[in-house]
């Protein structure tokens, strides 16, 4: 027998009068699994996110929690929580009552919520703070509040909707950390929508990147990065040089095409495709080595433009001629012998994996 | 350093004349229609009665005395205290009371229904709610009499339906004057509940339900307690005008119905014509009022720590 899903949407549609926000997401989350929606503003993540918190009503499709239809249920009658952008802590409560909030809703007995709130206050280290409000502690406090808040009631499922999106960089990092371990302690099943995408990358077990109210890729942290489904995501996920190409010969795995300039490059791809076909070529700047020599193997040659100075690496801007050029970026530390100057005649390499072929 | 200070000295010698005179409007405003009529009513408080209005500069007790208690027709009975304008200030508190109740059973729901609508409509909302304080507040409560009165349109629509036999009896009554000053004075319970209501952020409505509160309890135990601050200063902004009010008292209620705020009137332009004992009643309605309001202010800065 199967391991049940915890959550599966099937067909689901929300339309706002004429606009459609979201049109005809299907997918399984496995139990215990960190699942990340990641796309830019107005994608329809946030509405994804609230149709199963139940916020907002579906215009069609089922959503299931663990087999049961919940797409009916007003929101307290399913047993999901949600962390807010904002925490949306109950700004008259004290951080002891704000945890205990659910729990008495649920009719839980007085000394069971005291052992309760106190197990929560523990796990997100906030002991000597249970008596304040919330106006007196600081925004990196707050978020666990707002965590110990909403996983109180052990719920089968917790949504977070870009909760680190209003802490500084560092203590962003920090609860990055924070909440894997959370989860990975509690095996609660998250949800957790975000536009950033390096914490989708860094913390989620699979991600799905939304665009225009539809899932455009499911998968892990490196398919989606390393062989994306499409143009959008490609150029969405980290930094990518995307090359018009056309497809000349097809050679096993190896696609063989012609980019506008021109040039000759071999790539790999995972849709199906036939020879004549265009389409766009993504190399990773990361994947690309600048060589000041000719060499054996693939290379594209060029003129050294630009190069800024980003900390551990440098960033190059390879020039193949006057309207196409290419983003390469090494880190500093290969760097030191040789010296490169603005202008300069170079060789880049390209292994058979650092070109990815997308279909337009 | 001598720079600086020197700096710091036409700082403040070009600064305090213009604080000065960009103050003195105010401060013009507060003494002469605030603090000056309220000084000159303390005074008069204490003075002697001259016969059909004014004072004689004789500084005395009496009108204080006659508020309190009762020493006869001659006024050498042993003092018994006097209930009689005691009891009007329990009516006065009484009725203030009513309409205040009256007007945040009726304002709560209204704001509530103003503050959720979406950002057009609301000014149409607001507009209407303000409408009939553009019509002079004596003629709006000569038509709420109209309006109430045994053979009035309510009664005859009430009669018409068949929902009752002969009119109700609502002029005269402790009820029509809680009415018509609910009808005065309703704005002033709607727009700070709805001011409140523009502050809250329904995410915490939403967060309650999230956390598995129902409707009702997320009204009582979310929404009210954040929103306390615009519902006291409505009952306050309610309050405190009812209980002087005088126009409502005098034409939909009778004698049963006076009022602080027609005792007070009558001592000045009506035939008691007693200015020490009006301006002595106005000081107690004061001092009330002042009670009410540090209480709240009190209560209020304690809940802030």
């Amino acid at each position: 027998m199967a391991i049940k899903d915890a959550i599966s949407l099937e067909g689901v549609r929300k339309d706002f009068g004429d606009f459609t926000a979201i049109s005809n997401v299907t997918f399984d989350i496995a139990d215990n699994e960190f699942f990340t929606l990641l796309g830019p503003s107005g994608c329809g993540k946030t509405t994804l996110l609230r149709m199963i918190a139940g916020f907002e009503e579906t215009s069609a499709g089922k959503i299931k929690l663990y087999g049961d239809i919940i797409e009916n249920l007003p929101p307290n009658k399913r047993p999901i929580n949600t962390v807010f952008q904002n925490y949306a802590l109950f700004p008259h409560m004290t951080v002891k009552e704000n945890i205990g909030f659910s729990l008495k809703m649920l009719g839980w007995s007085k000394s069971d919520i005291n052992d309760r709130v106190a197990e929560m206050v523990a796990m997100v280290k906030l002991e000597e703070f249970t008596d304040r409000k919330p106006s007196q502690l600081s925004g990196g406090q707050q978020q666990r509040v707002a965590l110990a808040r909403a996983m109180a009631s052990k719920p089968k499922l917790l949504l977070l909707d870009e909760p680190l999106s209003a802490l500084d960089l560092k203590l962003r990092k920090e609860m990055r950390s924070e909440l894997k371990r959370l989860q990975r302690d509690t095996g609660i099943t998250f949800i957790f929508v975000t536009h950033d995408q390096e914490e989708a990358l860094s913390m989620s077990d699979r991600i799905a990147v939304m665009s225009s109210g539809k899932v455009q890729q499911i998968g892990n942290p490196s398919e989606i990065y390393d062989t994306p489904a499409n143009r959008f995501v490609a150029d969405f996920i980290g930094e990518a040089n995307l090359l018009n190409a056309t497809i000349q010969k097809i050679d096993g795995e190896k696609i063989i095409c012609r980019l506008q300039s021109g040039q000759i490059l071999t790539s790999k791809s995972s849709s199906k495709v036939n020879v004549g076909q265009s389409g766009t070529i993504s190399i990773r700047p990361e994947k690309l080595i600048i060589k000041k020599q000719n060499f054996k193997g693939q290379y594209l040659e060029g003129k050294l433009g630009q190069s800024t100075y980003i900390g551990t690496d440098t960033q190059f801007e390879i020039l193949l001629d006057k309207e196409l050029s290419l983003t390469v970026r090494m880190q500093n530390s290969s760097l030191t012998s040789e010296n490169y100057k603005n202008g300069d005649q170079v060789f880049l390499s390209i292994a058979d994996d650092a070109a990815w072929f997308l279909l337009d | 350093m001598a720079a600086g200070a020197g700096s710091g000295r036409t700082m403040s010698s070009t600064f305090l004349p213009v604080r000065f005179w960009l103050l003195m409007p105010s401060w013009l405003i507060i003494g002469f229609f605030l603090a000056l009529p309220v000084l000159l009513m303390l005074v008069y408080s204490f003075l002697t009665k001259e016969f059909r209005g004014g004072v004689i500069w004789e500084p005395t007790l009496a009108a204080y005395d006659q508020f309190l208690f009762d020493r006869g027709l001659f006024g050498d009975d042993p003092p018994q205290i006097e209930w009689k304008y005691i009891s009007i200030f329990l009516r006065s508190i009484f009725q203030a009371t009513g309409a205040t109740i009256l007007c945040l059973i009726i304002g709560f729901p209204t704001a509530f229904f103003i503050a959720t609508r979406n950002e057009n409509t609301k000014v149409i909302w607001l507009f209407l709610v303000t409408v009939p304080y553009w019509v002079n507040l004596l003629i709006r409560t000569v038509s709420m009499k109209f309006l109430i009165r045994d053979s009035g349109p309510l009664n005859e629509l009430l009669i018409t339906i068949g929902a009752i036999e002969t009119p109700l009896k609502l002029i005269n009554t402790n009820f029509a004057v809680q009415l018509g000053l609910f009808y005065s004075y309703l704005p002033f319970m709607v727009l700070p509940i709805y001011a409140a209501l523009e502050r809250y952020n329904f995410t915490f409505s939403e967060a309650a339900s999230d956390l598995y509160a129902p409707k009702w309890t997320i009204l009582r135990q979310i929404l009210i307690p954040i929103i306390k601050p615009g519902i006291i200063a409505g009952c306050i902004l309610v309050f405190v005008p009812s209980l002087g009010a005088f126009l409502a008292p005098d034409l939909l209620g009778g004698a049963k119905t006076f009022m602080i705020g027609s005792l007070i009137e009558d001592q000045f332009k009506g035939n008691a014509g007693n200015w020490p004992f009006g301006a002595a009643s106005s000081m107690i309605l004061l001092s009330l009022v002042m009670i009410v309001l540090i209480y709240y202010a009190r209560a209020q800065s304690k809940e802030q720590v």
